[in-house]
């Protein structure tokens, strides 16, 4: 009977621009709801570029810092006293097959001011070690100004500055020669470090050399005892090293001996930023949950106010199928565009955020595509109710005058 | 087809027939909006619909439109019973053979008075290019051949149900149903609207015209008169000019 008659179809390009006109119509409006999902995608984007930039730049440092240092530390013993490293530990560790160079350092009870005239009780939290010459290649490190110390220095009152330590006792540069009042002596500053991201007690410490300890300071041999040595490996066997360090260091107690990678603690930072990534994705989260929200609103108070709408379309030859499409496309598409700018304001903060640091900017392009998907998405729930509504409307009813 | 079948073969199948036509809406009690109707209407007719507020006129334009399913009785428009059809073939027939004209003209803000007129064909998948010819041909026929670029918001009350009524005939609908065209327009932009349905019909569109106008009402070749879902009097059925 009804052969004579085709069925309506609707073609995918004619229902694209009944939304885009729909929207354009009501400019402000699509504005402000968008603007709700842009917001959320743009925090969520930034939030991802930020923390793989940082990650990136973490990385990149440890890459550069290398991952073969290892520090060596006395432990405590069992009865939990402060144990101290052998004398024989340097010079031990030193001779173990893979290790490259070793370096130790003692804390001294001393203190480091600008001047006698300072209160001892003045230190600026400036530690005060003797080490060997060796350290800062060891490290790895790098001078700011002057020189490290060398075989002939170490026996005489020269002094190297961490680079915190040089700062908290005003000294700026080298070119005045000026000295520092150590212990009971004034001591040139022949040499500052620039700060050292592996071994960061270092920044706040005031280096001299071991003859100097006891020949200046006047200290007992048997007190300068060594407190740390560093130790920098060959990266494919510092598992191994790590195995043999505390019996090489402390022979007779190798529980009382503490081996750390400083490398670790950067990693560690890592895994910590991705904690706090998690937490600010989720609060993203929820700012596109309520963009959603939003859409959804906003499109039911637009099919109760285009009712004669969508009853003039249902009379042009519209299926309840074609109306609901109609309504879905069009919350798909506001939130898709609201994604879109979403995510380019969320790759614009990452790029400036990391410009600023000199991060490298990191990224994937599967974020930029994940977080469009998911605006679309949301776009799609929130306009499943509307446009089920909408089509629903009986046609009758829709075209009556109001 | 049965119908078709035992009807004399001089008699022309009617653009929209209803049969003993009810329309109850829910209520306590149930409201019969329409209590039993028949009408038909025959190719080429030009007539009018009139009666008071809350007579049922309105809704006896939507059932002959299929805009709206009786709860009893048949409606046929060229020949198909519209409560056997699908949504989709009911959407379908209602987009190929009835021209609607609403009383608020029901126009979309965002289109141009062409872009309005081509909507109406945009479900039947008509390539957009094929869409604007048809609609551009509508509007000059209507008079309005020079605004097809203004937004509704541009053109005048009267140009604005110019556009309506080129949106219902774009289509070359079986019939054109208009519910109060007059109804938001003054007095003369009215008169001028009644002489455009005139000169249509005479072009041979078959018009069924919801109206107050009992001036415009008794110029017309049949008057139906509604009156509490019946009707009340009916001026025949006038022979197609």
């Amino acid at each position: 009977m009804s052969g004579s008659t085709p069925v309506s179809r609707l073609r995918t390009r004619d229902g694209l621009a009944i939304a885009f006109t729909s929207l354009r119509t009501r400019r402000l409006r699509a504005t402000l709801t968008g603007a709700g999902v842009a917001i959320g995608i743009a925090a969520m984007v930034a939030v991802f570029g930020v923390s793989t930039s940082s990650q990136a730049d973490l990385l990149a440092t440890l890459d550069a810092l290398g991952t073969d240092l290892l520090t060596v530390k006395p432990g405590q013993s069992y009865l939990g006293a402060e144990t101290a490293l052998p004398v024989s530990a340097p010079g031990a560790i030193r001779r173990v097959g893979a290790v490259e160079q070793a370096a130790a350092t003692a804390e001294l009870k001393a203190t480091v001011r600008r001047t006698d005239y300072v209160p001892s009780s003045q230190t600026g939290g400036i530690r005060v070690a003797a080490t060997e010459v060796s350290l800062l290649d060891t490290l790895q490190g790098q001078l700011a100004g002057g020189r490290f110390l060398d075989n002939a220095s170490t026996e005489y009152p020269a002094v190297v500055l961490g680079a915190i330590a040089a700062r908290r006792l005003g000294i700026d540069g080298l070119e005045e020669h000026p000295s520092v009042w150590l212990g009971e002596n004034w001591f040139a500053v022949v040499g500052v470090l620039q700060p050292l991201p592996l071994a960061p007690e270092i920044d706040s410490t005031a280096l001299i050399g071991f003859p100097a300890a006891e020949k200046v300071l006047g200290a007992e041999p048997t007190s300068v005892r060594t407190t740390t040595v560093y130790v920098r490996t060959r990266p494919d066997t510092i598992d191994d090293i790590r195995g043999v360090l505390p019996r090489t260091a402390n022979p007779e107690s190798p529980e009382a001996v503490r081996i750390s990678r400083p490398s670790d603690a950067l990693a560690a930072r890592a895994a910590v930023n991705t904690t706090f990534t998690a937490l600010l994705l989720g609060l993203g989260a929820v700012a596109l949950l309520v963009g959603g929200v939003g859409i959804a609103n906003v499109m039911v108070i637009a099919v109760l106010e285009r009712r004669s709408e969508i009853g003039l379309r249902r009379a042009l030859g519209a299926t309840r199928r074609h109306i609901r499409a109609q309504f879905l496309l069009e919350a798909i598409v506001l939130s898709g565009i609201g994604g879109l700018v979403g995510v380019s304001i969320g790759g614009g903060i990452t790029v400036v955020f990391a410009a600023n640091r000199d991060w490298p900017v990191v990224m994937p392009p599967k974020v930029l595509a994940a977080a469009t998907t998911l605006a679309v998405l949301v776009g799609a729930l929130a306009g499943l109710y509307p446009a089920a509504r909408a089509a629903r409307l009986q046609p009758a009813e829709a075209v009556r005058p109001r | 087809m049965t119908d078709r079948a035992i009807r004399a073969a001089d008699e022309p199948v009617p653009v929209v027939e209803l049969v003993d036509v009810v329309k109850t809406y829910p209520a306590f009690p149930p409201v019969r909006a329409i209590d039993g109707v028949g009408l038909r209407v025959n190719p080429g007719e030009l007539f009018a619909i009139v009666g008071q507020s809350g007579s049922g006129k309105s809704t006896l334009l939507n059932l002959a439109g299929a805009l709206d399913r009786p709860t009893s009785g048949v409606v046929r428009i060229d020949g198909d019973d519209v409560s056997r059809l699908s949504d989709a073939r009911l959407s379908s027939l209602r987009g190929r053979r009835i021209g609607f004209v609403f009383q608020q003209f029901v126009l979309i803000d965002g289109l141009s008075a062409l872009g309005n007129v081509a909507t109406a064909l945009i479900y039947r998948g008509m390539p957009a290019a094929d869409r604007r010819a048809r609609a551009l041909a509508a509007l000059e026929r209507v008079g309005l051949g020079h605004r097809a670029r203004h937004r509704p918001g541009e053109l005048s009350g009267g140009e604005q149900q110019r556009v309506a009524i080129a949106r219902a005939l774009v289509g070359d609908p079986s019939i054109v149903l208009a519910d109060e065209p007059t109804g938001n327009v003054d007095h003369s932009t009215g008169q001028q609207l009644v002489q455009l349905l005139h000169d249509l019909h005479r072009d041979g569109a078959t018009i069924g015209v919801v109206t107050h106008d009992l001036a415009f009402a008794s110029a017309l070749h049949r008057v139906v008169t509604i009156r509490d879902g019946r009707i009340e009097s009916d001026s025949g059925t006038g022979a197609p000019q």
